[in-house]
């Protein structure tokens, strides 16, 4: 009976903390998406109402195209797309050296490209910065892409070699006695079953290269170059106060974020999960 | 043939290892003893960055100190409040995958907009917080306005978005041996015993895991100060990577801005090597693998 009681006192603790715990995860959502629907004089009326009235839609196209947002989209996805291929096709390759293929120093290499995780990228910044400067590159979208294609990432490789030390080496064997080259091996073999670990980098991509400020302030001057990232951050210098257009817009720029994780929710928690554990 | 083959696939990477990673950072190290504005030539002036950073810079010494408080500050809020949750959703409950994503999603929030949003929430006047303080009769706060609550209001927005810390503690609890709790209550142990001689222990390569990444990470936040607070109120977030890309694209010291990314990077090699250097201690690993 005690330990039945006890139980019971137990979840019934564990459900309030997370449910209050959870209202304050929430509630900014709330505060947003209220604000993205309302006009300007019920937005600052104190103590605040929850419910818009009148639903004020027209927040959205007007925030929208107060800036060129729809050319900032089209930037980003344009950037987005390269990144992608960069990353979806270097970093397979080097995942796939690391596990399948025996060859001498690999596991030395291995551990010194993992240092590079630990790396600030602060202290490469500004000479990175002079180089692209000196190539004459900046303001153009060079900058942005082309280190995607230099492997892609230690995060990703790693991530791929712990998937591909799953595959059993008798697999490519196979294929080596009917002549297949290592680079047959890969992209014939190991890369159609390795379709989880791909989408989980793919999806982990997406979201740095959506999300990344940095970059993009640094490289682009030129206005209509703007990724949605730059296009956000300026809108709310030059629309400070006017919290309806500031909310609507936050609220499209992380829109297709959203979408992608309740699409692909699995893939964010598996990817998570084998890069925090096995680090 | 395999040698061959494989120098081919990872040549990108070892390339790009050396091009993004080892080249610029010796080069900054060398720019850093240059006096550089973008467009004229690097002059050598020796250590004039560094003397000038740490006789004659105020906000530089003002830039670490906030950057430290921060850093530590989420690091050990975040990693406590993650922890929290993944214990209480570690357990058998109703609607767990629910909670789950609702603690999990402000973490891929663009980090640009959940900035907006989190200045309007902190919003003196009209914002949610002070209103809610209100209704618990508390006095409203200045936020991210005040001097003194500045950083304190940015590290609660990094609770917010503890989410990806909480999926790897609670991935690090579902994979706690269910013998060990069970050896425990053999011996009549209680929760208590429970948590101390097993979660504990058993968690620490992941909490290690955590302080190690978080810190690198927040070390380096650079959106919440360029968008929220410009460094203010009276420099109190001129956090160090905000106050490199002043120097470097607003005065264009390439050079002094150099030095400061320089000195923050040594700051996060001694912090990690001290992280590492006592995980012997407090580390556990399964039996001498």
């Amino acid at each position: 009976m005690t330990k039945r009681k006890a139980k019971i006192i137990n979840l019934t603790i564990t459900y309030v903390l997370l449910v209050f715990g959870a209202i304050f995860f929430v509630l900014p959502f709330i505060w947003l998406v209220r604000s993205a629907l309302m006009d300007i004089t019920q937005i600052f009326i104190m103590p605040p109402e929850w419910i818009p009235r009148p639903v004020r839609w027209s927040n959205f196209p007007e925030a929208l195209t107060s800036v060129p947002f729809g050319r900032y989209f089209l930037n980003t996805v344009i950037i987005v797309f390269f990144v992608e291929l960069g990353v979806l096709i270097t970093a397979p390759m080097a995942a796939f050296a690391f596990s399948h293929l025996k060859w001498k120093g690999r596991d030395l290499w291995f551990v010194i490209l993992l240092t590079s995780l630990m790396l600030p990228y602060a202290v490469t910044l500004i000479p990175t910065f002079l180089l692209w400067k000196s190539l004459g590159l900046v303001d153009t979208y060079f900058p942005l892409i082309i280190p995607s294609w230099f492997g892609g990432g230690m995060f990703n490789i790693f991530l791929l070699r712990q998937f591909f030390s799953t595959i059993p080496v008798e697999l490519d064997e196979a294929a080596y006695i009917d002549g297949a080259t290592p680079w047959q091996v890969l992209w014939k073999i190991i890369i159609p079953i390795s379709k989880p670990a791909l989408i989980t980098v793919g999806i982990f991509t997406f979201m740095n290269t959506w999300n990344d400020l940095l970059g993009p302030i640094i490289y682009l001057n030129s206005p209509e170059k703007y990724t949605l990232a730059v296009g956000l951050s300026t809108f709310v210098g030059m629309y400070s106060g006017q919290w309806h257009y500031l909310m609507a817009a936050s609220l499209v720029v992380m829109l297709p974020i959203i979408i992608l994780f309740f699409v692909g929710q699995k893939y964010f928690i598996e990817g998570i999960t084998l890069t925090g554990l096995k680090g | 043939m395999q040698t061959r083959w494989a120098i081919f696939l990872v040549l990108p990477a070892i390339l790009g290892f050396f091009l993004w990673q080892v080249g610029p950072m010796i080069a900054n190290f060398v720019i850093s003893f240059t006096d550089w504005e973008v467009g004229s030539s690097p002059q050598f002036i020796g250590f004039s960055n560094y003397k000038e950073l740490f006789f004659d810079d105020f906000i530089f010494k003002k830039s670490m100190g906030v950057t430290f408080y921060f850093a530590i500050g989420s690091v050990i809020a975040s990693g406590i409040s993650a922890f929290i949750v993944a214990l209480l959703l570690n357990q058998q409950i109703k609607f767990k995958s629910v909670f789950r994503a609702l603690y999990f999603l402000p973490s891929i929030i663009p980090l640009v907009a959940s900035s907006t949003v989190w200045m309007w929430l902190f919003n003196p006047n009209f914002g949610l917080l002070n209103y809610l303080l209100g209704l618990l009769g508390l006095p409203g706060s200045e936020w991210i306005y005040g001097e003194a609550t500045a950083i304190p209001s940015l590290i609660l927005m990094s609770v917010w978005s503890m989410g990806q810390t909480m999926i790897i503690f609670l991935a690090g609890l579902q994979g706690i041996p269910r013998q060990l709790y069970e050896a425990v209550e053999i011996d009549g142990g209680g929760w208590w015993a429970r948590f101390a001689h097993v979660t504990i222990p058993m968690m620490t390569p992941t909490l290690f895991f955590h302080i190690v990444m978080g810190l690198i990470g927040s070390f380096q936040a650079f959106v919440q100060p360029y968008l929220m607070t410009q460094g203010g109120p009276n420099y109190q977030t001129m956090f160090a990577v905000y106050y490199i890309y002043n120097n470097a694209f607003f005065y264009q010291r390439m050079g002094y801005a150099s030095a400061i990314a320089t000195i923050l990077f040594l700051i996060i090699l001694v912090f990690t090597l001290l992280v590492f250097g006592t995980s012997s201690r407090w580390v556990y690993y399964e039996a001498n693998k």
